[in-house]
């Protein structure tokens, strides 16, 4: 089962925690709902249209409304160190969160005395937080960009506010920067890094480079990067090793953008509604290239 | 992590305008300085742009301030008295040391995206309308892509009145950008 811990941009959507489905455009919650965009709902649309094809039961979400000021975050931290441990989630992923050291390290050392213990996966926000308490050899995979690549390969920033790259995207430089993150111990067991070339690596170095179909179009789309970290969680939740959903899911979310042909006011949940078709072409591709 | 709380003071006096001068830029230790210092020097009325680091300054962070050279010690005596003294001052005297220009542009047709940095923001040119906001992992993104896609230019809140990160920052600049191509159309 996946657990998808996040927050959504409405300051005043309470703490809450249960399953999550999919009703038109909206995740619903227990009572709430809330419109697919961007961040967390479109991870977890991505997510559950992902499981539809593969067969999973519906997720489980943590969330809590936060406009970027922390203060959801910081009670949904509270929250998950009391209640986390219980979770039936086999995989969890930790998205958009106010970057915490201390309340990281204690959401951690609560999901470390689970039994068996939870594959961890990390993005935004939440994955600086790991990476700032050096802990991030905890996790199975993260899954930045190449501006949050910069972040983690610099082993002496405390914050991306003193990394040179953060913002200014340099992804010629993405080799080099993949090692130097594991030379100091600053990644995930696996790295999926998003852009224009979408890649995956890990200590041993980079495993494959996924570039195909390109949609200029989806430059402008904001989501994209969610609805990656949605379908990858989904496939490492059905039993894939991470290498192998990782590359799937690249492919998968490049052909789903691909099948919506999409111009640059599309919205992320015209391309979310292809996941089913386009993981129904990458699963039998890849069977018949076994 | 807020530190955009000081962008939404007075607004800054016109900057003075002069004949074509030499130009140096000011490297800090963290961006956070940087919007800091930017701020302190265009309430003083001086001319100054944020912009990225030349590849041959190995020092600092993702941005830097450029600024009339001639100005040099009332500037730094200002954010001295700010608190946000640079870590290096560096005249720009051949073309590797120029600063790099935040903004690229990509026009679509009936769409006109401008990206500072890693933030992206796309104009439906006919009607000013903000179609889409991308780029950006830091925690603010989607509460700002929430509040400002579908609305035009003008009706838009501004990222610096309603952001709070160093993404917050960028798209700020996206939108002044945008703004800026926009009126010559």
């Amino acid at each position: 089962m996946l657990s998808v811990v996040g927050t959504v941009p409405d300051e005043d959507f309470p703490l809450i925690s249960g399953e999550v489905h999919l009703e038109e455009n909206r995740i619903r919650i227990r009572e709430m709902s809330i419109a697919v965009n961007r961040g967390t709902p479109a991870l977890i649309a991505a997510a559950l249209k992902a499981g539809e094809v593969l067969d999973l039961p519906l997720p489980l979400a943590y969330l809590v409304g936060d406009i970027g000021l922390g203060h959801g975050s910081r009670r949904l931290y509270d929250y998950l160190v009391h209640h986390l441990g219980r979770s039936p989630g086999r995989v969890i992923v930790f998205h958009y969160l106010q970057p915490d050291v201390d309340w990281h390290n204690k959401v951690l050392f609560a999901l470390q005395k689970m039994y068996p213990q939870p594959l961890l996966i990390a993005d935004a926000g939440f994955m600086y937080a790991a990476k700032m308490s050096g802990q991030s050899q905890a996790y199975e995979l993260f899954t930045p960009d190449a501006g949050e690549l910069a972040f983690l390969a610099d082993e002496v920033a405390p914050h991306p506010f003193y990394t040179r790259g953060f913002i200014l995207h340099d992804e010629n430089r993405m080799p080099d920067l993949i090692k130097r993150a594991y030379e100091h111990k600053n990644a995930a067991r696996y790295l999926l890094v998003k852009g224009g070339k979408d890649c995956i690596a890990s200590k041993e170095g980079i495993h494959a480079t996924i570039d195909r179909p390109m949609e200029e179009a989806l430059e402008a789309m904001g989501g994209t990067g969610d609805t990656l970290t949605g379908i990858v969680s989904a496939l490492i939740a059905s039993g894939l090793d991470t290498p192998t959903a990782a590359t799937l899911a690249a492919r998968i979310n490049r052909l789903a953008g691909h099948y919506a042909r999409p111009t640059p006011a599309s919205q992320v949940m015209e391309m979310i509604a292809y996941i089913p078709k386009a993981m129904e072409m990458v699963l039998k591709n890849a069977d018949q290239s076994q | 992590m807020s530190f955009l709380g000081f962008l939404k003071q007075r607004k800054p006096p016109e900057p003075s305008r002069g004949p074509k001068q030499d130009l140096g830029i000011l490297v800090f230790e963290n961006t956070s300085e940087v919007i800091r210092a930017q701020s302190v020097l265009k309430n003083d009325g001086w001319e100054v742009r944020v912009m990225g680091p030349p590849p041959e300054i190995r020092s600092g962070c993702d941005l830097v301030i450029e600024f009339p050279l001639i100005e040099e010690l009332n500037i730094l005596r200002a954010l001295r008295q700010a608190e946000v003294s640079p870590l290096q001052v560096v005249p720009i005297n051949s073309s590797l040391l120029r600063p790099v220009d935040l903004f690229q542009t990509k026009d679509f047709g009936r769409y006109f995206m401008v990206r500072a940095a890693n933030m992206k923001l796309t104009v439906d040119k006919e009607t000013q309308t903000i179609v889409n906001v991308s780029g950006g992992g830091c925690p603010d993104v989607p509460y700002l892509a929430h509040e400002m896609v579908g609305k035009t230019l003008s009706e838009a809140s501004s990222p610096s009145e309603i952001g709070h990160t160093l993404c917050g920052y960028a798209l700020q600049l996206a939108y002044e950008e945008t703004k800026k191509q926009c009126s010559q159309w």
